[in-house]
């Protein structure tokens, strides 16, 4: 067995050593009726070459999203990562290393992520970033409990346009005191008058889930008006190139999730949540921080900060359980968005919405088909004359990933059933969106 | 200071944030100018700039490979962090998650065009119920302590399902920080258990503790101490009997793996550090993954998503209209389906170590500790007496009366190119030092490691204390002030904020 250095002969001379008769010896402490009597009913160890041909067997049995026409979104994008970005986090000093305990051998983690921490800031428009959470959906739900300690308020209200997933993960934290709004298609929801002196946060999507952009500044003065917080969500943060960031619109903090840059699909993980927020609300914010200070040299140097706030030091009076953060997914983030840089970015998220509004504009003159979505970035929701399930099906079949049927996260919603919601990026190419637009059009009545 | 013009010593680079490189206009990712015709944003297009700093693809290489060189992970040496569990992360396991049939996923593409990653993740499944001996496993938690949550909402769901509302979580004061926190979070108090003079839980005091408001005992075993908790049945039939539940924090399953399963133990529901039994990397902090394994009771209440075979094939049921009969979700805890490119990890380790293998690295990684512990027990002082499990534990007794501190010993190893071991920790302890060699380690490696601090402690014991106190020497920042970051935080770089040198 490669990964294990013990011989039988080291290990002779360890029990000898320690005055064990056998390892046996060493387990004393378990007790005799616990104690395991025959192997378990597990296949034994393989080769390299074995498991390597087991494991890409299951691999061949799926349909790669990367080598198809694909348009699927819903909250994870298929965007291209340069070679660099998965070289770098692959090196062993990243990717072997844990979390930065011991700061004088940890300056490479620690300084990435004060840059991860700088570079989500500015991308949305806030004072503060955190070191990475799990992913977009906790990052969301930790933003509400967090806007529910800073008010004092239990109540939460969510908009219609929130990720169904996100929507059922702030259900699961927040108990019973949670207003969700119905969806709403092409936007234009009511928020602002439902916001009262009760209220802790109002928690919304921008881009929403069926890819409208909004203009938070009425819900935004609403919550300010309230003493309410606002918690702007964001799960193709691509869309910060193009858009308005949050902090521009009256965020107080956002949630957002950050695959989009330097991460994979993964088929849904890990990928790495982001959280940022105004500076005085530091103290709640949940999470890992880097900070900057001084070793005794004199020298700029960065450390792990403000731990007070958490569960190794307050145990059950901690900020959050959280004790990790999404360290490698974060430093793919940094590299990609280091790659990427101010031009970079303009372009990337340019590209995004030509496309895409190329992609609208040709399935939108398809016969029975309407896009329902008056302002996108690079997704869009496609009202199809047949149930969108089906078609998308079909279209497998083919080999095209046609989108996310909303009743994929709507299945009780039945007027939402002949919608289709379709994700172009950079990857896109003429010949998919041709592919798209002909496999559908075969489909029509 | 340093000697240089540049601040550089060698190949030891005084690297600069990424703010403070790059021109205007420069990029590291070719892209084509965009047309500029296209705007449907609706009026609400981005109008100042974002403020990232243009840099080439070589710069960027090369800032951060040369902040990977400020780092020490497990392929750089011995990083015996106890708690922690730093084995070796084989390379096959990340060659095959990055196999596009997995990597290139969406997690929302119809079933029929994923069977094989649900494959992959029943098989996972498998292992983890046949190791642990519970009938069901919850795959989507994203780190340990995101399967705690997970865990005590399944329990908090079936007390509510039988119309038991109960109040209190008893928590050892050995255990991790996170399960009070846990416990706390969804609304329970807290009652703290103390530690007997074995390191164990007080099992007379467990027992007074113990009534029918207590929905749950929250147990790590081996526990943070590096100690079985051998009266568990004990405490598993008295938990039991009040109607609550045997709640164990498996982060320490590495030292059990193979030899015994929890389900054996009593126990009722357990998460599983991925990342630590079976060698998913770190990455500095994370991504982990923390699937929880249930017991029949607790089985109906896994979230969403959860796997269901059909006539079709494979699926994940997602919603309340999914469900087989029998089945209540307590809901859901993450967006899509958990920590996918850890299973797979997870899954090639499995195999690679098979059933016959796993049972080795237990027992590797117990021998590992053990020798440790008698080879330096005449040295440091061990507060506890008898066999450790995985991770040895020390105290600062030996160094104490010297006059330095448990920092100062582990600073002195960075210098001798060690990772320390976790310090500080359990805080049962003063001054501790758990050292966790894990089974990736070899004889030699062990060897090397004890014979530096035989030396560190005669080089103590001859009175050079100011050669602790001014450790470590040969790093690129030395001892950083963690005062100066709380009480100042500065937590990201801004235009015009002064360099400091």
């Amino acid at each position: 067995m490669r990964y294990l250095p013990l011989t039988d002969a080291d290990r002779q001379k360890m029990l000898e050593t320690i005055g064990a008769a056998s390892v046996d010896a060493l387990f004393v402490d378990v007790p005799k009726a616990a104690r395991l009597a025959a192997p378990l009913d597990l296949p034994d160890h393989l080769g390299e070459i074995e498991v390597e041909r087991a494991v890409a067997r299951l691999a061949a049995k799926n349909l790669d999203a990367g080598s198809v026409p694909s348009f699927l979104g819903a909250g994870l994008y298929r965007h291209f990562v340069p070679a660099a970005v998965d070289y770098l986090i692959q090196r062993g000093e990243f990717l072997t290393a844990y979390t930065p305990y011991q700061p004088e051998i940890s300056q490479g983690t620690l300084q990435a992520l004060f840059e991860f921490q700088t570079q989500v800031a500015l991308l949305t428009g806030m004072e503060i970033a955190n070191a990475s959470l799990y992913d977009g959906a906790t990052a969301a739900a930790e933003a509400m409990l967090m806007a529910r300690r800073l008010s004092r308020r239990e109540r939460v209200l969510v908009s219609g346009g929130l990720h169904p997933h996100y929507r059922d993960v702030a259900r699961t934290m927040a108990g019973g005191v949670i207003e969700v709004l119905p969806p709403k298609l092409g936007g234009g929801e009511e928020l602002a008058s439902k916001v009262d002196g009760t209220t802790a946060c109002v928690v919304v999507q921008n881009p929403d889930f069926f890819g409208n952009i909004r203009d938070l500044s009425g819900i935004s003065a609403a919550c300010a008006a309230a003493g309410a917080l606002l918690v702007v969500v964001v799960t193709e943060a691509l869309s910060l190139g193009a858009i308005r960031s949050p902090g521009e619109m009256g965020a107080d903090i956002v949630a957002a999730e950050g695959q989009s840059f330097g991460n994979g699909l993964n088929f849904g993980g890990p990928t790495v949540g982001l959280l940022a927020c105004r500076e005085k609300f530091l103290r709640q914010m949940p999470g890992r921080l880097c900070g900057q200070t001084v070793d005794i040299e004199g020298r700029r140097g960065w450390v792990l900060t403000l731990s007070t706030r958490e569960q190794h030091i307050r145990r059950e009076k901690a900020t959050s359980n959280i004790c990790t953060n999404s360290g490698l997914c974060a430093l793919a983030f940094t590299i990609h968005a280091a790659l990427l840089g101010e031009e970079g970015l303009k372009r990337l998220a340019a590209i995004n919405h030509e496309k895409a509004v190329a992609l609208a504009e040709r399935l939108g003159r398809l016969p029975g088909c309407e896009v329902t979505t008056p302002a996108f970035f690079n997704e869009f929701t496609l009202r199809l004359p047949l149930p969108a399930a089906s078609a998308v099906e079909r279209l497998a079949e083919d080999g095209v990933l046609a989108g996310v049927p909303l009743s994929r996260l709507y299945p009780e919603a039945e007027a939402l059933a002949n919608h289709l919601l379709v994700a172009v990026t950079e990857v896109t190419e003429e010949s998919d969106m041709a592919a798209l637009a002909a496999g559908l059009e075969g489909l029509l009545p | 200071m340093t000697g240089t013009t540049s601040g550089h010593r060698g190949l030891d680079f005084e690297e600069p944030l990424l703010f403070e490189q790059g021109a205007e206009g420069r990029t590291g990712v070719d892209l084509p100018k965009p047309a500029g015709k296209a705007n449907r944003l609706g009026g609400l297009e981005r109008k100042s700039p974002v403020g990232l700093p243009g840099l080439s693809e070589p710069q960027v290489i090369r800032h951060f490979t040369r902040l990977s060189q400020k780092n020490y992970g497990i392929d750089s040496g011995f990083y015996p962090l106890g708690s922690c569990t730093m084995k070796h992360n084989p390379r096959l396991n990340e060659k095959l998650a990055r196999l596009p049939g997995f990597a290139s996923l969406h997690p929302l593409q119809p079933w029929s065009t994923v069977q094989g990653a649900l494959e992959l993740i029943e098989q996972l499944a498998d292992w983890l119920k046949k190791l642990t001996g519970l009938p069901a496993v919850a795959l989507s938690p994203a780190a340990g302590a995101h399967g705690e949550l997970c865990g005590m909402m399944a329990i908090r769901a079936a007390l509510a399902d039988r119309g038991d509302k109960r109040a209190r979580v008893l928590v050892p004061e050995s255990a991790h920080g996170t399960n009070p926190a846990t416990a706390a979070a969804l609304g329970y108090r807290v009652d703290s258990v103390p530690g007997n003079a074995r390191g164990r839980m007080d099992l007379e005091s467990f027992h007074s503790k113990l009534g029918e408001d207590v929905a749950a005992v929250m147990l790590t075993n081996p526990n943070t101490c590096g100690l079985f908790e051998d009266e568990i049945l004990e405490v598993a039939a008295a938990i039991h009997g009040v109607g609550g539940f045997l709640y164990a924090d498996g982060a320490n399953f590495n030292a059990i793996v193979g030899r015994v399963r929890p389900a054996d133990l009593g126990v009722d529901c357990m998460h599983i550090n991925l990342h630590k039994t079976f060698s998913t990397p770190h990455g500095g902090g994370g991504p982990g993954s923390g699937p929880v394994v249930l017991s029949e009771a607790l089985s109906p209440f896994a979230p969403y998503p959860f796997l269901v075979r059909d006539a079709k094939g494979l699926r994940l049921a997602e919603g309340p209209g999914e469900v087989p009969e029998g089945a209540k979700p307590f809901g859901r805890l993450k967006g899509f389906h958990g920590q996918m490119g850890m299973f797979v990890r997870a899954l090639a380790y499995m195999l690679s170590h098979g059933g016959d293998g796993l049972k080795q690295v237990a027992e590797d990684a117990v021998l590992s500790a053990n020798y440790l512990l008698a080879t330096l027990k005449d040295e440091l002082s061990a507060p506890y007496a008898g066999p450790c499990m995985h991770e040895a534990l020390f105290d600062d007794a030996a160094f104490r009366k010297h006059g330095i501190t448990t920092l100062d010993f582990a600073k002195a190893l960075i210098d001798e190119g060690f990772h320390p071991m976790t310090i500080y920790f359990p805080l049962v302890v003063h001054g501790a030092l758990l050292m966790e060699p894990t089974e990736s380690e070899s004889k030699e490696g062990l060897d090397r490691f004890i014979a530096t601090v035989r030396a560190l402690m005669a080089r103590l014991k001859s009175g050079d204390v100011v050669h602790f106190q001014q450790a470590p020497q040969f790093t690129p920042r030395r001892r950083l002030d963690e005062t100066l970051a709380a009480r100042h935080p500065v937590l990201r770089w801004r235009a015009g904020a002064e360099v400091q040198d």
